[in-house]
């Protein structure tokens, strides 16, 4: 179980203005900006949870994932995470999670992947059974049978991150971070990560933190969603709940030849061409069949469809709604 | 130390990756250092003796240095590189790991291409053991042995005391070359030829001269104390300032995060 | 040649930054000259008639050195440009209607600049006030600080020409690595920048002082203290202009044909 209460940051960041008359003033006098990181953050994660954590750059989420991972000391509040403080006891907190950071890579460049592998199991001493066993149903899992010999230079993209959540989950650990675990991914290995982290929670109950900016990774993976935004949790809440509180809009797409049909209430232009209109209809208005039966009298309709938010929508709403 | 070999063994074989660049490189270093000796032996060439050291008795000095200091740069560069892995994250992964941080950096980077400056310095021994005078009984190899050893400490502190500077400046590190780049081209003459305050600096603050001018004196045989021979392991004191210092780093560090 | 001078202001600016930098690199060059002098003064109490030069010479010499370390430095070199050589993305610079020699030149001389000009002036004023032979004196007189000033200007040019040099071997060698650690120690040793000239012995000094290194640190700073003057230094002068025009001419050379190269493979 991950608890965090009343978990503050602060940090002191230089300030520089652009322009050369800028630059040599701060030859001689540097100004410091503090920003709060995080004002003051509390959650809960039960075991085997999924939770998406979002917001947009520079809200928070690293910051938390960091003080969650034992890097960073928060300036006040508790956390605990299996019933470890992660800055107090750092070397067997870490013992017990693993950490996929999306953008940087923590196997060895040069050697084949299975020697990154054998050395991170001596590094977590690893007793050589859990291992083995890990090693074989992970290299099933994530098909890695064909590049473990390959050095990870070598590896494309995709093979690489999925030799990389591999890498984290070795020791077994009871709750996974990862941070970006898709970003620069193709469809194909997108969807496969996807899969393996859902196989991975259902099988072995992982508890699984993710970070993204991908909504569909959130879509496919999590129930619960925590938004964190000018460092405070806005939203604690499932996706569907989500999507019940923010996608009462229908969008119509509808192309017409002709004059563009006169709108009536209820309907609103998101966006228009020539010979194309797209409207957000709200249902409480005005119903989807009356408007599309309003418009085929109004207009010459030559197509039409419709379709709910989608949580990339519900995403820029919610982050709008916040102002963040 | 069963890890330490692991890891020694994933860096053997990656630099092996890109043999010519290797080899390159260990001749760039080679020559690098070959032009400190010249200098060292045109100087010597000019005025013959400085401080009532003759030629060969500062190659001795030269070489424990220049041995040390090798050593060192091979397996402690990963402090060298340490502002790097701050940069780029590096050290964060390392903070996910259950195992000691001092460890890890050390274990993070191996420069075998040092073996260079290595060579270079056994030639030059080869070279000062014989024809230096010293009476090559087992009290006066001890020494020699003690020297080096001592010389190979001190600068694997002043490494870790790099490290250490750049938790809390990047950029003002240069001034750390005063003490690793500087104790390399320096300690190529005993200290004491540049007057009493600078050896006094590298006495008690930095413990250079403990490894060189010291026991050199014993060696020669102009100091009979058997204490001379034994200040280059006093010298390894010198950690624990270092390492209290790293700690609080670390802690710093945990607490900006940059 | 405004958009030169663009490269050069813009660069200059970003170099004036590191403030911190800066400092110690003030507090390294200090440390250094006074390391340097001590020693020197070891040899000179050892045997002052072998002394090549006059020791308050060599004093200037050495504050000089380190006043202007920046500005000869043998290990700078521009990391964008040698990343663009190496990585391929010199295509995007060949995009744009400049001459490649002109911009990495006028980059280069602006980061050695600004680094210089941010330490220059706390050493050569301290060391101004060190005690008569240790520090730094006047110039021997008007014409040799004319000419002082003259041939640090082309020095700084000769270094600029030789890291340009080693940017465009890059585009033949292999291992830029081992290209870069061998121009940085010939550089050190031969331009007199480990031990002063003077100090070699007969014949391979005289072989270095025609070498083009020797122009880089050797010249400016014993024109400066007198110890290179007369029909001595107008020679030299001459020999640095010479160097500098085949440096240049070679490396327009060398550039056009490795750039044929580039464009021919496609990047």
């Amino acid at each position: 179980m991950i608890a965090v209460k009343h978990v503050r940051k602060t940090f002191q960041v230089a300030r520089r203005d652009a322009g050369f008359r800028a630059a040599v003033k701060t030859l001689l006098h540097k100004q410091y900006d503090t920003v709060e990181a995080l004002k003051d953050i509390s959650f809960t994660i039960d075991d085997g949870e999924m939770v998406g954590y979002i917001g947009p750059n520079g809200a928070g989420k690293s910051s938390t994932i960091k003080i969650l991972s034992g890097i960073l000391t928060p300036d006040s509040g508790e956390c605990l995470v299996n019933e470890k403080t992660p800055w107090k006891e750092r070397i067997s907190h870490v013992a017990q999670i693993g950490v996929v950071f999306g953008q940087r890579s923590q196997l060895w460049w040069d050697v084949p992947v299975i020697d990154s592998f054998e050395l991170i199991r001596d590094i977590y001493k690893t007793p050589e059974a859990v291992y083995r066993k890990n090693l074989d149903e992970l290299t099933q899992m994530l098909q890695l049978s064909q590049i473990l010999k390959t050095p990870t230079r070598q590896l494309s993209l995709g093979q690489r991150m999925r030799c990389e959540i591999a890498a984290s989950l070795l020791h077994d650990p009871k709750v996974l971070f990862l941070d970006e675990p898709t970003i620069g991914l193709d469809a194909v290995s997108k969807i496969a990560v996807r899969e393996f982290i859902k196989e991975l929670n259902r099988k072995k109950g992982t508890t699984v933190i993710l970070t993204t900016h991908d909504m569909q990774d959130i879509e496919a993976l999590t129930s619960r969603i925590l938004l964190i935004g000018k460092g405070q949790i806005l939203l604690d809440g499932s996706l569907s709940q989500l999507k019940e509180t923010y996608s009462d809009q229908k969008q119509l797409t509808v192309a017409y030849s002709g004059s563009a049909p006169a709108l009536c209430p209820g309907m609103t232009v998101s966006s228009a061409q020539p010979g194309q209109l797209v409207l957000s209809v709200d249902p409480k208005v005005m119903s989807i069949s009356k408007a599309i039966s309003y418009l085929s009298e109004h207009a010459e309709i030559t197509d039409l469809s419709v379709s709910g938010a989608s949580t990339e929508e519900i995403v820029v709403q919610l982050y709008k709604e916040f102002r963040i | 130390m069963k890890l330490y070999l692991k890891y020694f063994s994933i860096h053997l074989r990656s630099a092996m990756e890109y043999k010519s660049s290797f080899f390159m490189t260990v001749l760039g270093q080679f020559l690098m250092s070959f032009t400190g000796f010249l200098s060292v032996w045109f100087l010597m060439d000019r005025f013959h003796e400085v401080e009532g050291f003759t030629f060969s008795e500062i190659l001795l000095c030269y070489s424990v240095v220049l041995l040390g200091s090798s050593i060192a740069e091979c397996f402690f560069r990963g402090f060298d590189r340490f502002p790097q892995m701050i940069g780029n994250g590096e050290f964060d992964r390392i903070l996910t790991r259950p195992r000691n941080e001092i460890f890890q950096v050390l274990a993070s980077k191996m420069e075998f291409t040092r073996i260079g400056r290595f060579l270079q310095a056994l030639l030059v021994i080869c070279y000062a053991i014989p024809t230096s005078g010293v009476i090559w009984n087992a009290e006066n190899i001890l020494t020699l042995i003690f020297m080096i050893l001592g010389a190979f400490g001190v600068f694997s502190a002043l490494y870790i005391l790099y490290a250490c500077f750049s938790f809390f400046t990047i950029e003002g590190l240069e001034f750390m070359n005063i003490f690793t780049n500087g104790g390399q081209e320096f300690g190529q003459y005993p200290f004491s030829v540049y007057g009493k305050w600078i050896l006094r600096f590298f006495t008690f603050v930095v413990p250079l001269a403990l490894c060189q001018y010291y026991p050199l004196l014993a060696l020669l045989g102009r100091e009979g104390s058997v204490f001379y021979r034994i200040l280059p392991l006093c010298s390894l004191l010198f950690f624990l300032p270092v390492l209290i210092f790293w700690k609080f780093g670390v802690k710093h560090y945990k607490s900006t995060g940059s | 040649m405004k958009q030169y001078f663009t490269f050069f202001r813009i660069r200059f600016a970003a170099s004036l930054q590191y403030r911190a930098a800066a400092w110690a690199g003030v507090a390294t060059q200090f440390a250094w000259g006074s390391m340097l002098i001590s020693l020197y003064a070891a040899f000179y109490r050892a045997n002052p008639a072998d002394f090549p030069m006059e020791f308050s010479a060599l004093s200037s010499y050495i504050w000089l050195q380190q006043a202007f370390l920046a500005l000869y430095s043998s290990w700078f070199f521009d990391r964008d440009t040698l990343d663009s050589i190496t990585q391929g993305t010199i295509a995007y610079d060949l995009c744009r209607p400049v001459s490649l020699y002109w911009m990495w030149f006028w980059k280069d001389t602006a980061t050695r600049i600004a680094r210089a000009a941010l330490r220059c002036m706390p050493i050569l004023i301290f060391s101004a006030f060190l005690p008569a032979p240790y520090g730094l004196s006047l110039p021997a007189d008007g014409v040799s600080f004319l000419l002082f000033l003259l041939t640090m200007i082309l020095a700084l040019w000769m270094a600029n020409a030789f890291t340009l040099l080693i940017y465009i071997l890059c585009f033949y060698t292999m291992s830029p690595m081992g290209l870069r650690t061998l121009s940085t120690t010939a550089i050190e040793f031969l331009s007199g920048a480990l031990i002063p000239l003077p100090f070699l012995p007969d014949g391979f000094r005289q072989f270095c002082e025609l070498l083009p290194f020797a122009s880089m640190q050797n010249l400016p700073f014993r024109i400066y203290s007198g110890d290179l003057a007369g029909y001595e230094a107008v020679f030299f002068i001459f020999l640095q202009l010479f160097w500098i025009l085949c440096f240049t001419l070679l490396e327009q050379l060398l550039l056009k044909r490795a750039l044929k190269k580039v464009v021919v493979q496609g990047g």
